[in-house]
């Protein structure tokens, strides 16, 4: 068959990975207990939120890090990393687009984000976030002429403390686990959602998170509330530059759905992955979980992972509302020397719960790609139902797929249903596809594609030819 | 059109093809027929570029090209058409998709633009109801969950949309019942024209009946063992391969 050389592969392929010069204000570097006044004092905060910080931050010093995950790396220095980096003059905040750095306007409009444009476009609001600070956010008072509040978790602490007091913590307890622990207590940006009762919202949301300083961690903290009997889909977009260092990026997703309110979270990661020997790339440490808090309540995630050195994540549900339903849809992409264990978990704590995972692992090259997931039903969590599906498909012979699939059953009246598959790109279908005037690589495509086309047309319209190319690009030169 | 000079194939260390020779010129149609295993797929496979057939000695010249320099795809685009005795099937890959998009890569090929949706609804409609395939097909994931007859259609229906000059077709009557055998073979014969040549091959008589060939050539043990027009077809039928 027709092989693609390992020339032919072009690190350009990253296409975000360009850095923005701007002047910015970083901490120093390293971790305690100043450097978490610090935070909290950047961001102006009330005395019960730095009250808070200081908590996870004196928990943290006697956690231990998770490590029973399949990655390998090098010890991180959290000493040597800074938590902290704003474009220079973010202290007063900018009151509108005109008054943001145009440097960082050209920065989104360069990944294809272009702020301005995007209030014309509509359909789809941004919250803007570069390095530790939001820069802008659209469609946030239109937003809230509707009920609905939008904006940069920094700001809700300060507009809204009694939401996030009441919400903040209560489904990522701040004990969780070390990295949970770590974003509570240095977290710098995010976004906040809160739909009101009954409503649909009729916007796409979305977050932008855009690392551009070098040796510095992204922290954001992202809490969505989901009211009675409302809806919202909400989507998150990420890059970094190419850099031969790892970066980490260690975030918290809260959401709560309360009684018949449906959330639709989807993730679009594309951090840089590191170049085609496995230098550099972001590490992504993630703790993302949804609580079914409400009666009949629905939380859908669903995932395009693609970039990152290392994938470290499982959006979870729990399943507390009689009624409610759980779903996790995941293609999980690795090349070269990169890593990801990430999968989900259920846990059915009401009656009558559903629960659904599909999960799509693709590796090629010399990456390793591991499903990780737990089905739990509850003693009380009566005709509980569970259907998991698991694929992985292997493009050459130097990559792996691992499935690790968890069930927990505690309760009589409930069902898993689990199925798993492994399989190869054949050649058959290459030199059929080749036969027909496709190209090695695009035939590649377009066999990938088809494998994850259960798990890419759940996301939302506006994103899903762009997840398309995504696919395609992240498996450049692994043909052959 | 296509000049095959003592041309020999192996698979995984046995000789399949045995010094070759076979001359196809431009809006001629050649049968070729034989016994199972004779080699009939063999020279399918090896024309259209399948790694898994060693080309050990000859030469093809396609177009006054070096065939072997160019590969399943540059064939393709060059013109070659293979319809498949077993299509391969893709699934999540929606068959209207596919199609537009194999059509898209040959008319870039060709110097010009990309296909609008509303023509592309237009000709598949056209060219699906001649070969009485349902529209309801293209929304299937390609040749996947489709009948025997549904795979052999869509053959037909892709080699109708990318305007080859050659086309080689590796038993598209098998599996076929007799109204699909009858649409298959005239859409087929709508397609012959004094530019375009074809490489039938076939175990049996019936698809020689409704697509009539130039010459047949009976193939036996990797070489050709006697050829003559469409009466030799008649005699193979009555008589067998073996007398």
């Amino acid at each position: 068959m027709n092989k693609v050389s390992k020339e032919n592969f072009k690190q350009d392929s990253y296409k975000h990975g360009f850095i923005t010069e701007i002047e910015n204000e970083k901490i120093p570097k390293g971790l305690n207990e100043e450097i978490v006044r610090i935070i909290s004092q950047k961001k102006n905060e009330p005395q019960w939120m730095l009250d808070w910080r200081l908590k996870a931050f004196n928990r943290l010093e006697a956690m231990k890090k998770p490590d029973w995950a399949n990655i390998k790396f090098d010890e991180i220095d959290f000493q040597d990393i800074y938590y902290y980096s704003s474009p220079k003059g973010f202290e007063d905040k900018p009151k509108s687009l005109d008054e943001v750095d145009p440097k960082l306007l050209e920065t989104y409009e360069k990944l294809g984000i272009p702020l301005k444009e995007q209030e014309v476009l509509a359909g789809v609001a941004v919250d803007a976030v570069f390095d530790s600070v939001s820069v802008a956010t659209t469609f946030k008072e239109k937003l809230n002429e509707m009920g609905v509040i939008f904006c940069p978790i920094s700001e809700a602490i300060q507009k809204h403390p009694e939401l996030v007091k009441k919400y903040l913590g209560s489904v990522i307890p701040i004990t969780d686990h070390f990295y949970a622990t770590l974003n509570s207590a240095v977290f710098s940006d995010g976004s906040f959602v809160y739909v009101p009762k009954g409503l649909k919202c009729p916007m796409e949301l979305s977050t932008y998170f855009r690392i551009n300083a070098s040796e510095t961690g992204q922290f954001e903290r992202t809490l969505i509330i989901a009211d009675e009997g409302s809806y919202v889909s909400y989507l998150e977009g990420c890059t970094a530059p190419m850099r031969d260092e790892n970066q980490l990026h260690a975030a918290n997703v809260e959401l709560i759905a309360l009684d018949n309110a449906e959330i639709r979270y989807s993730t679009v990661q594309n951090w840089y992955p590191g170049d085609e020997n496995g230098k550099g790339g972001i590490y992504n440490f993630v703790t993302k979980r949804g609580l079914c808090k409400g009666k009949n309540s629905k939380i859908s995630w669903t995932q395009i992972e693609t970039g990152s050195a290392i994938t470290w994540k499982y959006p979870s549900c729990i399943l507390r509302g009689d009624n409610s339903i759980g779903e996790f849809y995941s293609v999980a992409i690795t090349n070269n020397y990169q890593q990801a264990d990430t999968g989900t978990k259920m846990i059915h704590l009401g009656k009558n719960t559903k629960s659904k995972i599909i999960s799509k692992g693709i590796s090629a090259g010399n990456s390793s790609n591991t499903y990780r997931g737990l089905v739990k039903f509850n003693r009380k969590a009566q005709n509980a139902k569970n259907i998991t599906q698991c694929d992985s498909l292997l493009v050459g012979n130097t990559c792996s797929a691992h499935t690790v699939p968890l069930t927990e059953n505690n309760c009589n009246s409930s069902s898993i249903e689990h199925e798993a598959t492994t399989s190869k790109i054949s050649d058959e279908q290459l030199f059929y596809c080749m036969q027909r005037g496709l190209d090695a690589e695009q035939a590649q495509s377009l066999i990938v594609n088809g494998f994850c086309k259960e798990v890419l047309q759940k996301l939302p319209m506006e994103f899903a030819v762009e997840a398309q190319k995504l696919v395609s690009i992240s498996l450049e030169g692994s043909v052959g | 059109m296509l000049e095959i000079k003592k041309l020999s194939i192996s698979v995984e260390e046995n000789k399949i093809l045995d010094g070759l020779d076979l001359s196809v010129g431009a809006g001629e149609v050649h049968a070729i027929m034989g016994p199972n295993g004779s080699g009939k797929s063999t020279i399918a496979h090896t024309l259209a570029g399948n790694s898994n057939y060693n080309v050990d000695s000859g030469k093809a010249l396609f177009k006054d090209k070096d065939l072997f320099e160019l590969d399943p795809s540059q064939r393709s685009l060059e013109g070659l058409f293979l319809a498949f005795q077993y299509p391969i099937e893709l699934p999540g890959v929606s068959n209207a998709s596919y199609l537009k998009q194999i059509l898209n890569i040959h008319r870039k090929y060709q110097g010009e633009n990309p296909i609008d949706a509303g023509e592309f609804l237009k000709i598949l409609k056209e060219k699906s109801k001649r070969l009485n395939i349902s529209m309801e097909m293209h929304s299937r994931f390609v040749n996947t969950g489709f009948s025997g007859g549904e795979k052999k259609k869509n053959e037909v229906l892709q080699m109708d949309l990318l305007n080859p000059s050659l086309i080689i077709m590796d038993e598209t009557d098998s599996g076929l019942d007799v109204d699909a055998l009858r649409q298959t073979s005239e859409a087929v014969n709508k397609l012959r024209s004094k530019d375009r040549s074809f490489i039938i091959i076939t175990h049996y008589l019936r698809l020689l009946e409704y697509i009539e060939p130039d010459h047949v050539h009976i193939f036996q043990e990797g070489k050709i063992v006697e050829s003559g027009d469409k009466r030799l077809a008649h005699k193979i039928d009555k008589e067998g391969y073996t007398t």
